[in-house]
């Protein structure tokens, strides 16, 4: 698993919690098994002997995934591979639509989550897709994780006229409403990270010279395009120097120096953990002392700043969406506790500290929120117009005053962000809401 | 050789349910839709990598870890000759499969050097390379880098009521089947001798006059191109390739295809693709949270039931019509 398919947070190292597999699997296997085998049988069969097939292909529904009873939503994770991590999410979101069930469903219906296993493997994600859309008949396909993955699915689901939505990666390429009608984001794209940077960076130090060391590929030049974005006509004056890394360096001090050797008072630091790690100990070894952008892929206490040394990492500055579970100060926020008492009941014994947790309990929220302003008219085509229609609607766990909101042209959800400073072993979020504006 | 032997006493009790097998795989399109036909085709293009990889290990005795980077490279030579340079589909299969050798003739060159295990960790470590080498930043704008690169389907001719996925389901199948011939006719050619007795004792080989360079190379060449043939239509079928569609995970898929079709039996890589691309879709019905570990029980149990993978039950069968027509001839 890399950085790029995603940009939600591991902040401890904590993050795998696998006793949640129970309750994830009374709440999916049983919904799903019946029809499983026997398409797995009938493909068997079909392979095996060429014998016709059972019922399994039988005429769809007048629409699509949802029964007088039910909704059906699609999801792929990956359950294996190097990636597993990432399905703690999908059972975070197995878990709200329990208890959104457990509490009468929407309009009645129930959500019939089916949640695949595609590996991070591209390949796999389409296939799986397709069965999903196909033979399960699910009404969207939701929240699949991974950029490549979502890629991957991107154009099959356009051409079938099928909902992709709240997709699981940061890159912003991924969402082109133009081109892509059926696909909806989610989370702050890097584009829009840097451009909030690069505000932040015009209000606080408007006389700045910038030096920005970034990864050399697209994750990278997603994040340094929405600097420069955000930074407008002033983008060229103010960026006095960059530098590049492979993945496969084995350290960056060199590109560190060449930095610091420009002059520059403002470092904007695009770089993956063990990287930042690398970087905010080199900083703090030859005493220069940037004002130094963190992306908020790398904010990790126990991953980045502990290795880095806790206190070269004191007044860093980075961005922050959603609530940690970990931030004494959301203790008592009534958000939190109903989050609390969500987790002890539907996911008893899995890691609250992991912060996918938090995501997938704010992202299954925005599907049921599209889902009920759907009304009864759960049409793919509507259900695609609500989710564009979403009108700053604030959801539990995220940062007071951050909402979600969309229209027709602008299918990035959530373009607010608030800025952090790094302080003792806690990030500290300070100073207003800010939104990137991307697609506005 | 007794084993070659056997084969050719008994193609045409085979004959005919290759036949019926056959018939049945041109009529799928006409009851079978969307989803069974597209894992129809990737089964196809499974059993095609899985061939070749049997022409290498089956044939030539050479072992290889790493045939999903030929995978890799048809893949990508397809996506970008249809891509960037609007070639026909029909050009950029065989075109994947010529680069493809090439790829496979010029690694096969060093690695004759090495054999055995070491040439399964010089396989080995091309398979782990291959993903980081598609994102070097000099062949970003060739491979899209970690972007991966859109492929569009093939169009169904004009005037033919297809669908895309039943045109791509056929253009599969007569791949298929055109590249089970070659490789088919490759074993039993002088070229096949030469091979099975490489691997039977090399010193043996080259004592009687097999030139094992040109033979070995040949092999890794052969077997490159069917990877990369492969790969190129996997591209088609799924639409979208990226570093991450060609991790070592693919090249393991590949020889536990061969392994579970029976090395050194062609047919066999359609049981093996078929177990490849089901059964752990199979173990997922059963526990997600351990859907590995129940791919892996069923892999072990099979390895310990059917030591020869399918080619076990050939053999069973074999023997079975031996007894029977022995009577009768």
């Amino acid at each position: 698993m890399n950085y790029m398919t995603n940009s939600i947070k591991i902040k401890s190292g904590r993050a795998l919690a696998s006793s949640s597999i129970v309750a994830w699997a009374t709440c999916i296997g049983r919904q799903g098994k019946s029809m499983h085998v026997s398409i797995g049988k009938s493909i068997a069969a079909a392979a095996f002997s060429g014998l016709a097939l059972s019922g399994a292909w039988a005429q769809k529904a007048p629409l699509p995934g949802v029964t007088d009873t039910e909704i059906r939503i699609g999801n792929t994770s990956p359950y294996s591979g190097p990636g597993s991590a990432y399905s703690t999410i999908a059972k975070a979101e197995a878990a709200y639509f329990k208890m959104v069930n457990d509490n009468g469903g929407i309009n009645g219906r129930k959500i019939n989550f089916i949640s695949y296993d595609d590996a991070l493997s591209p390949p796999k994600t389409v296939e799986q897709t397709r069965k999903l859309v196909e033979s399960d008949d699910v009404l969207a396909m939701f929240n699949t994780i991974g950029t490549a993955a979502n890629l991957a699915a991107q154009k099959y689901l356009n051409a079938k006229q099928v909902p992709q939505l709240l997709v699981g990666g940061g890159a912003t390429h991924l969402v082109d409403p133009k081109k892509y009608p059926w696909t909806m984001g989610w989370q702050p794209t890097y584009f829009s990270e840097g451009a909030i940077y690069a505000k932040h960076i015009l209000a606080s130090l408007p006389n700045a010279k910038i030096a920005v060391l970034s990864q050399n590929d697209d994750f990278g030049k997603d994040y340094l395009t929405g600097l420069k974005d955000g930074l407008g006509e002033k983008a060229n004056s103010m960026i006095v120097a960059t530098a590049t890394y492979e993945p496969s360096d084995p350290t960056v001090d060199s590109q560190v120096l060449k930095l610091k050797a420009s002059g520059a008072d403002v470092l904007v630091n695009i770089t993956t953990p063990k990287f930042a790690s690398q970087v905010i100990k080199k900083i703090a070894e030859i005493g220069w002392k940037p004002a130094h952008y963190l992306i908020n892929i790398s904010v990790s206490v126990g991953a980045v700043m502990k290795p880095a040394g806790i206190e070269n990492g004191q007044g860093i500055l980075s961005t922050a969406y959603l609530m940690e579970s970990t931030d004494a100060r959301w203790k008592d926020h009534p958000d939190m506790k109903a989050w609390s008492e969500f987790m002890d009941k539907y996911l008893p014994g899995a890691n609250k500290a992991d912060s996918m947790n938090v995501y997938g309990y704010v992202t299954a929220q925005a599907l049921v929120q599209v889902l009920k302003q759907s009304g009864n008219d759960l049409s793919r085509a509507n259900v695609m117009k609500q989710a564009a229609s979403l009108n700053k609607v604030p959801f539990k766990l995220m940062i007071p005053g951050v909402v979600a909101n969309t229209t027709a042209t602008d299918l990035y959800p959530i373009q607010q962000m608030q800025m952090m400073r790094l302080k003792g072993e806690q990030w500290e979020l300070f100073g207003p809401i800010i939104s990137s504006g991307v697609g506005q | 050789m007794n084993n070659k032997l056997n084969h050719r006493g008994h193609a045409n009790k085979w004959f005919l349910p290759a036949l019926g097998l056959l018939a049945v795989a041109i009529t799928l399109p006409a009851f079978a839709k969307g989803f069974l036909l597209f894992q129809a085709t990737q089964v196809m293009i499974f059993a095609i990598a899985i061939m070749g990889l049997n022409v290498l290990v089956g044939f030539s005795g050479q072992l290889s870890l790493g045939h999903g980077a030929f995978y890799a490279v048809g893949a990508y030579t397809a996506a970008i000759f249809m891509g960037q340079y609007d070639l026909h589909y029909g050009l950029a299969i065989p075109a994947a499969g010529v680069i493809a050798f090439l790829f496979g003739f010029l690694f096969g060159l060093p690695a004759l050097r090495l054999e055995g295990h070491y040439l399964a960790m010089a396989t080995f470590s091309l398979a782990v390379a291959m993903p980081q080498v598609i994102k070097l930043s000099v062949l970003e704008a060739w491979t899209g880098g970690s972007q991966g690169i859109a492929v569009n389907k093939p169009q169904p001719p004009f005037g033919s009521s297809l669908s895309e996925d039943q045109w791509l389901y056929y253009i599969a199948l007569i791949t298929t089947c055109l590249l089970y011939l070659i490789a088919r006719n490759l074993i039993k050619s002088r070229t096949g001798l030469a091979l099975l007795a490489i691997k039977e004792s090399p010193v043996a080989a080259k004592a009687m006059g097999v030139n094992l360079a040109v033979y070995k190379t040949l092999a890794f060449g052969m077997s490159a191109a069917f990877n990369g043939i492969a790969g190129a239509l996997s591209a088609m079928a799924v639409q979208y390739i990226a570093p991450e569609s060609f991790t070592f995970y693919l090249s393991a898929a590949i020889l536990v295809g061969l392994v579970v079709g029976g090395v050194g039996w062609l047919p066999g890589a359609f049981l093996g693709a078929i177990f490849v691309l089901l059964v752990p879709n199979v173990a997922e019905t059963v526990s997600k949270g351990l859907s590995g570990a129940i791919y892996g029980v069923f892999l072990i149990a099979l390895i310990f039931f059917l030591p020869s993978g399918a080619s076990t039950f050939r053999d069973f069968i074999f023997h079975r019509f031996q007894r029977k027509g022995g009577n009768s001839n």
